[in-house]
């Protein structure tokens, strides 16, 4: 009988929940504010799940009466969203690892190595930066047509692969590593090259796990440059095929927001599995300065 | 330098290191370039080859078959600054970055402040606030537009509810910028929210303890202690906030097609129409480096402003 009471009585300690007014507002606002960014997601997605009549019915209906995947049926048999898919993937998984890939050598060249116009090539980068790639697209447009890459992966890919602030933050982040593991390992015979990536890599993880993440989402969701180097619509991505289609849906609400769903829910699902390290990633960007 | 780097490698083993000496100093020299050069090769050929050629492009009469037109001097230039289109695809952008700028970064600080907990709750807020900001702006366009509908719209809806007349959000003139900006601030205030709360989470609970025993209540604490030290992160965020408004073209284009009558046409849009609908590649280059020149000048002018006020610790 004392066993049973005994954990109740070491376990109450002095915390006690202290429901103040300013909590509980600010609790029931933080609420508020979610409900209503999140209405317009459950809105399309409520859309997409009704049959086309109900969705132009007034005064407006929130759940379905017969919930159907007609809509989702009817976009994937007549449209190209499939093929779309496969292309916004292929798209940004290549921008992704490439930036990444080329984004590392170079933070490690600018953070750990001494070779001549050093400074200058850094300056020139950060420059770059400043460089809106909304100028970019006319020139870009020609250039893509005289190297015979409109329509092709790379010309969607290796203009976005360009990413000086990337390496500008990667540098930085090196820069706050010690430069104690890395003579470390160089005593243990590391050339450079395995120095990045048994070194530098594993140490920065949190940081290249965020770049990399915010990468893909800007691959997958970049408008402008794939909507002006792809006309073939087999070669579109989802942005772009999305766009080029919404004309031609007509008054069919329901599929169009199947669509907008299919097109939105895999990066939904990929922030919702790696949200911890995105927040994480943004804290050690050194964006605090 | 040349001395420099054989020094620094004469702490490996002995071995190695006298290999690399009698082998290439060269080698040495000049390898931390091989690390830079794939980037800067990326870069010159994607970044600054089209730059310049963009300007250069501008004094051409270039049509978009890519045959160089006819040398033109500053032709361009000169009916760039006559075009009452320029100047007013300009002021649009403008308002919209006026309009978007301030909710995008008070919204944000809230969002931040609210969502800073721990557990299922804070978590659940993490996830709802930040959600848009991933989804591509079709989505996002093609969502507003259906929920900007007159009569069954979930916009109109609510205000028939609430015993308001109906608005045509997207077709009426002086409407259709802010049903932009409502919708741009719903997609993309969750970045500016997560720089907010990474800031956030960087304090050290020690200041609040101190602040605490000192008797410190929460109001103080937050008008005392985290605003002030958020001030350097709100820098930040005004100076990528403004650029990024200006550079608005996806949504607009998508939701508007820049209209009611050009009343939401931002810059842009005007730069990709006279490109690739009107086939003016001189005239949008043109009109492109005007763009460029107004977007360094900003971020001259902010940088200017804000590192001004650094230390607030």
């Amino acid at each position: 009988m004392t066993t049973m009471t005994l954990p109740a009585t070491t376990r109450s300690g002095p915390v006690e929940p202290r429901w103040s007014f300013p909590k509980v507002a600010s609790v029931v606002g933080a609420v508020i504010l979610a409900v209503i960014w999140l209405a317009p997601l459950l809105w399309a997605l409520d859309t997409s799940l009704k049959p086309e009549p109900e969705t132009t019915r007034t005064p407006i209906t929130w759940l379905p009466e017969a919930p159907t995947l007609a809509a989702y049926q009817g976009v994937i048999e007549q449209g190209d969203l499939l093929r779309w898919f496969l292309n916004s993937t292929i798209v940004a998984v290549l921008v992704t690892a490439l930036t990444l890939l080329v984004s590392v050598l170079a933070a490690y060249g600018f953070s750990r190595t001494e070779f001549p116009g050093r400074r200058a090539l850094f300056g020139l980068m950060i420059a770059g930066i400043l460089v809106p790639p909304q100028v970019l697209i006319v020139p870009l447009f020609q250039e893509m047509t005289s190297l015979r890459l409109v329509d092709t992966y790379w010309g969607i890919v290796l203009p976005q692969v360009v990413a000086p602030v990337m390496v500008f933050v990667l540098k930085k982040f090196f820069d706050g590593i010690s430069r104690d593991y890395e003579d470390a390992a160089r005593v243990d015979g590391a050339t450079r090259w395995r120095i990045v990536w048994s070194v530098m890599v594993p140490m920065s993880r949190p940081i290249l796990v965020a770049v990399g993440i915010f990468t893909f989402i800007g691959a997958w969701n970049n408008f402008l440059w794939p909507f002006i180097v792809t006309t073939d619509p087999s070669m579109m991505t989802i942005p772009v095929g999305l766009a080029n289609v919404q004309g031609s849906y007509g008054l069919r609400y329901a599929q169009i927001m199947a669509s907008a769903v299919l097109g939105g829910l895999p990066l939904l699902i990929v922030y919702a599995l790696f949200q911890r390290n995105v927040i994480r990633g943004v804290g050690d960007a050194g964006i605090k300065g | 330098m040349a001395v420099q780097t054989p020094t620094r490698t004469t702490s490996g083993t002995p071995t190695r290191s006298a290999r690399s000496e009698t082998g290439q100093p060269w080698k040495e020299r000049w390898a931390g370039l091989f690390f830079v050069a794939p980037f800067l090769l990326l870069f010159a050929v994607f970044l600054l080859w089209p730059t310049f050629s963009g300007l250069w492009n501008s004094f051409f009469n270039t049509s978009l078959s890519g045959i160089k037109g006819e040398f033109l001097g500053l032709q361009n230039w000169r009916e760039m600054f006559g075009d009452p289109a320029v100047w007013s695809s300009l002021k649009n952008t403008f308002v919209f970055t006026a309009m978007s700028t301030p909710p995008l970064v008070v919204i944000a600080l809230v969002m931040a402040l609210l969502a800073n907990r721990r557990g299922l709750l804070g978590w659940l807020l993490r996830f709802s606030y930040f959600a848009p900001f991933v989804l591509p702006a079709t989505v996002v366009s093609l969502i507003w537009v259906w929920i900007y509908q007159p009569g069954f719209g979930l916009v109109n809806g609510l205000l028939t509810a609430g015993g308001f007349a109906e608005i045509d959000w997207l077709n009426t003139e002086n409407r259709a910028m802010l049903a932009v900006v409502i919708a741009t601030v719903w997609w993309t205030v969750g970045f500016n929210f997560l720089l907010y709360l990474a800031a956030l989470q960087g304090i050290p609970a020690q200041i609040y303890e101190a602040a605490a025993i000192d008797g410190a209540n929460g109001r103080q604490k937050l008008f005392r202690i985290t605003l002030p030290l958020l001030s350097r992160t709100t820098g930040l965020i005004v100076v990528l906030q403004l650029v990024a408004s200006l550079m608005i073209f996806d949504q607009i284009y998508l939701m508007t097609d820049g209209g009611p009558n050009y009343a939401t046409r931002p810059i842009v849009q005007y730069i990709y129409q006279n490109g690739f609908t009107n086939y003016r590649i001189g005239y949008a280059s043109a009109i492109s480096y005007l763009f460029f020149v107004i977007i360094v000048i900003v971020s001259i002018l902010q940088f200017k402003l804000f590192s001004g006020r650094k230390e607030v610790r």
